[in-house]
């Protein structure tokens, strides 16, 4: 496929029919015997990298570069490539080895030990989610009522703001993020969000305490990073883990309300911290909600199964596509809680794996072991067809998920 | 078996210390990985391998003795 005329569009959207799984497109791809390529939105016929074994190859590979500032690189949406060249040095936009000296300045907050140390809170906060929904009106919207509000008031924790200020987090980031926002509404809303966390780390600077703002005011008084680099920092992780784990709340639990079996085995087992964790892994791996690809560019010409990457080159890595490659995961479109799913690549693989990723599997292992146990008759209030996907997004989520109990 | 570490490449994502606490840890400067146990035992030698398996940035290799 490796005629422009034919190279199919992307991203390819997922069939209704179907919804957890990649676009059949997609599947076709994986199962070829040789790469192909795919259009994007500016016209440009980048690689489409989608088999498992060939993305753990690749995204350790030297030969291939993040630098979206460079001719060619092909750029998620024309948003992001108008504002590529002005972005400082991000972890996001940098290779080894001035990747790895970044990536070890943002890392500590996110270490295994100190997410695991935050996870009673993390239980508090959602217990006390669930009470203030089961108190209100029945049927809910389970994305307003849970999936948002769990990474805001996690996030807002970790930052160090104020609890008074989750209320302005919330709004700004949902609109910030939101497919329903305007351009307007997303620019004012990120603007806000900024002069907020400038305001909060000029403050932090002045009387730390035990948070990331703190922490990354520390660094900027060190020379480590400077004042606009932890604005840009924080201001990441605040969107990052948002979207994407309201989305991980919202389609996991409209994953399972659709397989009773699989959801009876895991409320079954809801006290069982390794099979949580497992099954955490594995609806990770069959929702894969980071849904656009995750984009290179090449250094060299790459020889990937025969066919040659030139210098140059665009590639994307489909996400899903890896994590419904049938040679890694056998039977990839049924959701088995018990399969062994570690593997996966829905935090993306190599150097620029997410950074959140410990605090995402705790607010999940969290989110899943305390629902469906609390709420035991946690069903649907509309037919399952009137569930609207977000699919725009970076992130591929629900709009809303009615739910009654 | 040994487990060869090759720091430079560390990102620090953690997943070894996540799967493989009796063989890792992080510094807590930067997450950096801590190699606790060079030699591991049959009793680690599983959470072991799946900690070279999960490293993103296939830093970790264990060799057979």
């Amino acid at each position: 496929m490796t005629d422009t005329d034919v190279a199919p569009e992307y991203p390819a959207v997922r069939e209704s029919r179907c919804p957890f799984a990649p676009a059949a497109v997609i599947r076709e791809m994986t199962r070829a015997d040789t790469i192909g390529k795919v259009r994007i939105w500016d016209g440009s016929t980048p690689w489409l990298i989608s088999r498992h074994a060939d993305q753990r190859a690749l995204l350790n590979d030297p030969r291939i570069s993040i630098n979206e500032k460079r001719e060619g690189y092909p750029h998620m949406t024309r948003g992001r490539a108008t504002g590529a060249p002005h972005h400082p040095d991000l972890i996001t936009n940098t290779d080894p080895p001035e990747h790895t000296r970044l990536r070890r300045t943002v890392n500590g907050p996110f270490m295994v030990k100190r997410v695991e140390a935050l996870r009673p809170r993390i239980q508090e906060t959602f217990d006390g989610l669930v009470d203030d929904m089961l108190a209100g009106p029945n049927p809910a919207n389970l994305v307003e009522a849970i999936g948002l509000p769990v990474p805001t008031l996690v996030i807002t924790q970790m930052l160090g703001a104020p609890y008074e200020d989750h209320e302005f987090f919330q709004t700004n980031s949902n609109k910030a993020i939101s497919h329903e926002s305007t351009a307007e509404e997303t620019a004012a809303a990120s603007r806000a969000l900024g002069e907020y966390l400038a305001a909060l780390l000029r403050k932090k600077i002045a009387e730390p305490a035990d948070d990331v703002m703190s922490e990354m005011g520390g660094r900027v008084e060190a020379g480590e990073m400077t004042f606009q680099e932890a604005v840009i920092m924080s201001s990441a992780i605040l969107i990052a883990g948002h979207e994407t784990s309201a989305s991980m709340i919202s389609l996991g639990t409209l994953a399972l309300l659709r397989d009773p079996e699989q959801l009876a085995l895991l409320r079954d087992n809801s006290d069982d911290p390794r099979f949580v964790a497992n099954a955490v892994e594995e609806l990770l791996r069959y929702l894969t909600i980071v849904h656009s690809g995750i984009r290179r560019i090449a250094n060299e010409d790459i020889d990937v199964r025969g066919t040659t990457i030139k210098a140059g080159d665009g590639i994307i890595f489909e996400l899903a596509g890896a994590n419904y490659d049938e040679a890694e995961f056998p039977d990839a479109e049924k959701l088995d809680l018990t399969r062994p799913a570690r593997s996966h690549h829905a935090f993306g693989y190599g150097v620029h794996q997410c950074l959140g990723q410990s605090l995402a599997r705790v607010e999940l292992q969290v989110a899943y072991s305390t629902l469906y146990r609390r709420i035991p008759t946690l069903a649907l209030a509309v037919p399952s067809e009137r569930i609207e996907f977000a699919m725009e997004g970076v992130a591929y989520g629900l709009r809303n998920l009615p739910v009654t109990w | 078996m040994r487990v060869e570490f090759d720091e430079p490449k560390c990102v620090a994502a953690g997943q070894c210390a996540m799967v493989a606490p009796g063989v890792f840890d992080q510094r807590d400067e930067d997450g950096v990985a801590v190699v606790l146990v060079a030699e591991p035992g049959p009793e680690l030698a599983d959470e072991a391998q799946e900690a070279a398996a999960v490293c993103p940035a296939a830093a970790i290799r264990l060799v057979e003795q």
